[in-house]
């Protein structure tokens, strides 16, 4: 049972002001949390006004970004985040469910804690730094083997037309998947291990496999857990931003192949900070509005789903 | 149905696949760790580590200002954030059974996965517009991130603190915020203190905010009105640069970031680990002595 603030408060005695204070006083800072959030989001949405203003409900289905004419819009950068964010899920999302059930029903004992530590320090490596791994480490294996081979394969496709540079939105995706890999596979590896054993027991006892009950029992049971994880890695790819600007290229455009330049929402605002003022400047405003409505439904929907698995997020994410 | 050796043969299948996921997703950890140091280990010398940088193929340039202000970035925004969250933490895990505190506690969670360039924008919008790019308006947005991560650990540290210990203190007679502050906070200590340590881990990394606030500085500057040099921040500039010794400047603070990172990590895990013996321990401890009063 938890104490409640009843305990106490049916007779006055000295203590009960300075009960108040405290009890007060730390609810004035959760509160004050909360309404500095919710004042900046107001300050933000003036500092955008002049561009909201300026181009309207055209600012999210144009795809013109001139600072010549002074004209600025954000199709290119919401495409190039969608584009990035769906190689680093379609990349990142099986890998993690594998390492989850590995983790959660096929390591031996002693070597899942381990396991599990070394994949969430994936979290603990500065975005940064995955960056600038990307630049000199991922990007000749890219234009060496890895993109030259997709070109022969699948070269047909839209999807991987062009010439391989390495530094494109196939870089992007793939320090995404990279960098999402530890909180979807902690979070699918907590709500795999939250399926009661009876589950597996039953699918073992009528003659099923290791690999049939994991299917049958613990995949079906976790699956809410795990799509909520999913949700949560969209929420970090869709915000990363130092690793995705050192790759993708920083090309204001829209091209559906994976081997051309982009620029994602976030990736526009770390490029063009130091130079940007006036339209230019609300504008980028702007984008971090949509982005901060994106990351907030996103995030307030995988909390939902998730409840209190969402305490098995790895607390050490590198730095965004 | 199938074989059963086909089932059996599947089963294997799947097996080794669950593990070759995981040793592919620990390849780019190895190769990071392994790149880090062999490309920033030849970097670093007294000179790197003491002098200011200086422009492009000027000798004895070094990274000593972005140490600093790295140092003094985590620090004041260590100030502004480990109280809030403190604060906030305590709040939800002893005050917060109802309807304030679950929405405290549910953007707590939505707030810890936010995408850090939104709480720079903040910032910026805030300090930014009025002072100029600053090394308060870089403490503010890393003091903002730190709160969720403190206020969580915070939160679960308090949780884990049993029950028996608030009543007991309670019916002594100590009033409850007393309880609070000497009972409960002192028996989570240690679990405040890896929270401390994990949000200072975390803010150490953060690029993007800073380049919205702090902006940086290639000079000794400590004031909290001026630009100020961080660590990221020079990985993130040389690291695109086309000189050879920029880019090798960028390895070397890659190289000292990754390391405190990952020590803070693995101390917090080594805390962690303890605290649960120690929990072990005084269990026993306090059975023993009932045992010997009864």
């Amino acid at each position: 049972m938890r104490l409640t603030g009843k305990l106490g408060s049916g007779r006055k005695s000295r203590a009960s002001f300075e009960d108040k204070l405290f009890k007060y006083t730390t609810m004035g800072v959760a509160a004050f949390v909360l309404a500095l959030l919710w004042g900046l989001v107001v300050k933000l949405l003036f500092d955008a006004q002049m561009s909201i203003e300026t181009f309207g409900f055209e600012f999210l289905t144009s795809d013109i970004w001139n600072p010549n004419k002074d004209l600025y819009t954000a199709l290119p950068f919401i495409f190039g985040t969608l584009m990035t964010a769906a190689v680093g899920i379609g990349i990142g999302v099986p890998i993690s469910i594998g390492i989850a059930i590995y983790l959660s029903e096929l390591a031996p004992a002693w070597i899942r804690e381990p396991l599990s530590f070394l994949i969430e320090l994936l979290a603990a490596v500065p975005s940064v730094i995955y960056g600038l791994w990307a630049i000199y480490t991922l990007r000749p294996i890219l234009t060496g083997t890895v993109e030259p081979a997709l070109m022969d394969v699948l070269g047909w496709t839209p999807l991987f037309e062009g010439a391989s540079f390495g530094i494109d939105k196939l870089a992007a995706g793939i320090i995404l998947a990279v960098m999402i890999i530890p909180t979807v596979a902690s979070v699918s590896k907590e709500s795999m291990m939250a399926v009661p054993d009876s589950q597996r027991e039953a699918a073992l006892s009528l003659g099923a496999t290791k690999y049939e009950s994991t299917r049958m029992a613990v995949l079906s049971y976790a699956r809410s857990g795990i799509f909520g994880a999913a949700i949560l890695g969209l929420g970090r790819a869709v915000g990363e931003t130092m690793a995705v600007t050192m790759t993708i290229g920083n090309a204001n455009l829209i091209s559906w192949s994976l081997l051309d330049p982009g620029q994602t929402m976030a990736s526009v605002i770390a490029n063009n900070w130091g130079e940007a003022d006036g339209l230019m400047l609300s504008a980028l405003v702007e984008i971090g509005v949509v982005l901060f409505i994106v990351a907030l439904v996103i995030n307030v929907f995988a909390r939902l789903m998730l409840g209190r698995l969402m305490k098995a997020v790895p607390m050490t994410g590198g730095g965004l | 149905m199938k074989s059963h050796n086909a089932r059996k043969w599947r089963n294997r299948i799947a097996s080794l696949l669950a593990l070759g996921c995981v040793l592919v997703a620990l390849v780019p950890l190895v190769s990071i760790l392994i790149e880090v140091v062999s490309r920033g280990a030849p970097a670093i010398d007294w000179a790197f580590l003491t002098e200011r940088t200086k422009s492009a193929g000027t000798p004895d340039s070094g990274i000593g200002n972005a140490i600093l202000g790295s140092i003094l970035l985590v620090g004041w925004g260590s100030l502004i954030g480990l109280p809030l969250g403190i604060l906030t933490g305590v709040y939800v895990s002893e005050y917060g059974d109802n309807s304030f505190g679950r929405t405290a506690r549910f953007f707590n969670d939505v707030l810890a996965n936010f995408p850090s360039i939104v709480i720079g924008l903040f910032a910026y919008s805030l300090i930014v517009t009025v002072v100029g790019f600053s090394l308060i308006s870089g403490a503010f947005a890393l003091g903002i991130i730190m709160i969720p991560i403190v206020a969580n650990t915070t939160e679960e540290a308090l949780r884990m603190v049993p029950n028996s210990l608030r009543e007991a203190s309670l019916a002594l007679g100590v009033p409850r915020w007393k309880t609070v502050l000497k009972v409960i906070i002192s028996n989570g200590r240690s679990g405040l203190v890896t929270g401390a340590l994990l949000a200072i881990a975390r803010v150490a990394g953060e690029t993007a905010p800073l380049i919205l606030t702090s902006f940086g500085n290639s000079f000794w500057e400590t004031g909290l009105t001026e630009p100020v040099a961080a660590l990221p921040l020079v990985i993130f500039r040389n690291a695109m640069s086309p000189y050879a010794d920029l880019q090798e400047q960028a390895w070397g603070a890659a190289l000292i970031l990754i390391t405190m990172v990952l020590s803070l990590n693995v101390i917090v895990r080594l805390i962690t680990r303890k605290r649960f013996k120690v929990a072990k321990a005084v269990k026993k401890t306090w059975k023993e002595r009932l045992s010997l009063s009864g």
